[in-house]
């Protein structure tokens, strides 16, 4: 993984000391709230309904075992224990005070870590596949680039004051595993064809997003030359940061610019930018590519069996070890090698939580048997990227006593949940209780399996953080008339064949949900052709009509009832 | 109050500005809108004194008309110190337009945006908020030195207490 050299390692420390000063700033009354809101939300400090949340970046969720330890270590003196991971691939520590944000910030820079740019209306944290580097299908590695655009846009100066916040994600595998398609940019890494043949380059996507409208990012540029990365993403966000919208909150992102121009249009004015910009002077030199991309070189690994007597024995007498494998555990693109997948779902407990003992459990096993990587997903959830398969069951074992060893890696259970009004002050109702109640009523792991593969997201208000439109099933936290409801959307996919979801009729109350996500289920098992069939397919291919009938009943038409609730 | 800051030190401010109905002074620097430039240039040119030209944060530079090389200063607003417009004009007007004439921020300019600004390419600040003033007296200036990005003319005009050399542009 990329480690700091000196030069990194005094812009953390300098912005650790401006931030400091501005603190005191603040303090002494130098600043006012509202002009020092910005300067505290580009330093990871956010105002949440009883405290600061410190939002920690994990640049392209990326993490060795010594910031865990760090991560472990800042959650238990100043916080309460725990900490929880985000769909952003980051930490966010819940309870923390204004006053020790900058030695939480210290702490952090001690392990290069840092929460630049978290929060606020700038370039935030870019996200990647969190299988970057070892899965079979990838075509370049993404962390390479996701490094140099976190170089890059880090106290970018002309773009710290956006319309709005601005991410952007990469993947540079076969199978998008970033969700590039939701983001306002999303970065594909690809082969190039014709005139381009032998060259590797990003296919552009503009403009996705959740929130109140959601969008699928549109195509800006299918192949652009891999060494102009920097210049393109230039010339894109200072046609967004002249023109994106200023005068409405929930209109000011990339993407309400990109679908009131046209996609076209929209191109059109970062191709006439981009062609004045002086490329040379912004795009990342090659020397400087080749001292990154050394930090990402492949571990020099000898390929070992693919099949483990140990392994298959256990696999054949003892169940949940089974399970755990098959959902859990993937294939690495050295051959021997395994990517394990960490659960942080146990059904029951909080989506995305780990305490501080859990975190210095995975460190240990990334020491231990990882080559000292763990990486964050999009999901929640965490990966060892590299175990030996000879390993692979000793890791099992120690996550078995850590209470991580919950085999439902995109399964109903491994749900997205946003901190919702537990913690949230834009909330409109809770979403992880409700998280917690659907887990449990699917718990029994042989239901769950059968169930098969199923992504189900919750937010708890229209922003989306918990990617309610990205999930097969999606659940979206309403209030109604005083009183805390839940609208369930169908049919979203976070993929390649990235869909916004439908939403299905009226909301429910917060106890009603569980029942009505079984009856979901009901009728896609009942409807499925054959248990290769997921859920997904089976609702594209019936379409909404059966399980609105199920859920509202035929006599009454779900116009009607919308209507009533309107 | 408000104050001229350029060049690290308060400095008087030579320039008038000029409201679009007013009569033009002689011999005097003035600024006016981009509006007057486009439409009276020739009158502008014969007071034979520096001219400045005061935009809107929407201003779209029209390089074969504007004559912008016939400038000494382009201004530019921060209606507010959240919008961020300004930064991207200035850095149009270094970059791409190769302006090299004074660029002047003016509006709600706070001290922990002047070092961004001074990177975007301004280099003259109009400050009235009296915390900013009281810092920028005392010479203390908050700010990360070690930069990446080759900020508008990064190679021949990174102000040197502001800027250290950006690691990429080392690596060139
Ligand atoms: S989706 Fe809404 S409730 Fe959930 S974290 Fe985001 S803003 Fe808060």
């Amino acid at each position: 993984m990329y480690r700091y050299d000196e030069f990194d390692h005094a812009f953390v420390n300098s912005r650790v000391a401006q931030f400091r000063d501005q603190v005191g700033r603040r303090l002494a009354g130098d600043l006012t709230e509202d002009q020092f809101k910005p300067l505290r939300l580009q330093n990871g400090l956010y105002l949440q309904l009883h405290a600061y949340m410190l939002r920690i970046a994990v640049p392209y969720g990326v993490l060795s075992a010594r910031q865990m330890r760090k991560l472990a270590f800042i959650a238990r003196k100043w916080d309460r224990g725990f900490g929880h991971f985000t769909t952003r691939q980051n930490l966010q520590l819940n309870w923390s005070k204004l006053e020790d944000a900058p030695d939480m910030l210290a702490a952090l820079a001690e392990v290069e870590m840092h929460c630049i740019q978290t929060s606020g209306n700038c370039i935030r944290n870019t996200t990647a596949d969190p299988y970057a580097g070892v899965a079979p299908d990838e075509i370049e590695d993404p962390r390479v680039w996701a490094e140099v655009i976190r170089q890059w846009s880090s106290i970018h100066p002309e773009f710290l004051f956006l319309p709005r916040k601005f991410k952007v994600a990469i993947t540079g595998a076969a199978e998008d595993r970033a969700a590039i398609a939701f983001h306002d940019i999303g970065l594909r890494m690809v082969k190039g064809r014709g005139e381009n043949a032998g060259k590797i380059g990003f296919g552009v996507y503009v403009g996705g997003g959740q929130g109140r409208t959601p969008y699928v990012a549109l195509p800006l540029n299918d192949f652009l030359p891999r060494e102009h990365l920097l210049s393109f993403l230039e010339a894109t966000m200072r046609v967004y940061n002249l023109h994106g919208r200023r005068d409405n909150i929930y209109k000011a992102r990339i993407k309400i610019l990109v679908n009131a121009l046209g996609v076209d249009e929209f191109r059109r004015q970062v191709m006439a930018e981009w062609s004045k910009i002086e490329k040379p002077s912004i795009d990342l030199p090659a020397s400087e590519y080749q001292r990154i991309a050394k930090y990402f070189a492949p571990l020099a690994l000898a390929p070992k069996p693919n099949e483990d007597n140990v392994i298959a024995a256990r696999r054949a007498s003892d169940a949940g070890f089974a399970r755990w494998l098959r959902n859990n555990v993937m294939a690495h693109k050295i051959a021997g090698h395994r990517i394990v997948n960490i659960s942080l779902k146990e059904p029951g407990k909080v989506p995305g939580d780990a305490t501080s003992e859990q975190m210095e459990a995975v460190a240990a096993l990334a020491e231990q048997f990882g080559h000292d990587e763990i990486r964050v997903t999009y999901q929640q959830n965490l990966v060892l990227p590299t175990v030996a398969l000879s390993d692979v069951g000793k890791v099992y074992d120690a996550l078995l006593s850590s209470g991580l060893a919950t085999g439902n890696t995109e399964l109903i259970t491994d749900i997205i949940a946003c901190p919702g009004l537990d913690y949230c002050s834009l909330a409109n109702a809770r979403a992880i209780p409700v998280a917690q109640e659907i887990a449990k009523r699917f718990a029994d792991p042989a239901k769950a399996d059968d169930i098969g593969p199923l992504r189900l997201n919750i937010s708890g208000c229209i922003n989306a953080c918990g990617h309610h439109h990205a999930g097969n099933i999606g659940i979206l936290g309403v209030d109604k008339k005083g009183t805390e409801h839940y609208q369930i959307t169908l049919g979203g996919s976070p993929k390649d064949d990235a869909d916004i979801g439908s939403i299905l009729g009226p909301s429910f109350p917060a106890e009603e949900v569980p029942d009505a996500i079984e009856t979901i289920i009901g009728v896609y098992t009942s409807g499925r052709i054959s248990k290769a069939e997921s859920f997904l397919q089976t609702y594209r291919r019936l379409g909404a009509k059966p399980f609105k009938e199920a859920l509202y009943g035929p006599s009454k038409s779900s116009t009607q009832r919308i209507v009533e609730e309107v | 109050m408000s104050k001229l800051w350029k060049n690290s030190r308060f400095v008087n401010d030579t320039f008038v500005v000029v409201d679009d109905a007013a009569p033009l002074p002689q011999a005097t620097p003035v600024i006016v809108s981009l509006k007057r430039w486009r439409e009276s240039r020739g009158e502008l040119l014969a007071l034979k004194a520096p001219i400045g030209v005061a935009v809107d944060a929407t201003a779209e530079f029209d390089v074969a008309t504007d004559d912008l090389g016939k400038l000494a200063l382009i201004a530019i607003p921060f209606a507010k110190f959240t919008d961020g417009r300004g930064y991207s004009l200035a850095r149009r007007l270094r970059d791409t337009l190769t302006f090299e004439g004074e660029v002047r921020a003016t509006g709600e300019v706070l001290i922990d945006q002047i070092p961004l600004m001074l990177r975007c390419g301004f280099d003259s600040f109009v400050v009235s908020h009296a915390p900013t003033l009281r810092t920028l007296e005392a010479g203390h200036l908050s700010v990360v030195r070690e930069v990446y990005q080759t900020a508008v003319y990064g190679r021949a005009r990174t102000t040197p207490s502001f800027g250290r050399v950006p690691v990429l542009e080392a690596a060139e």
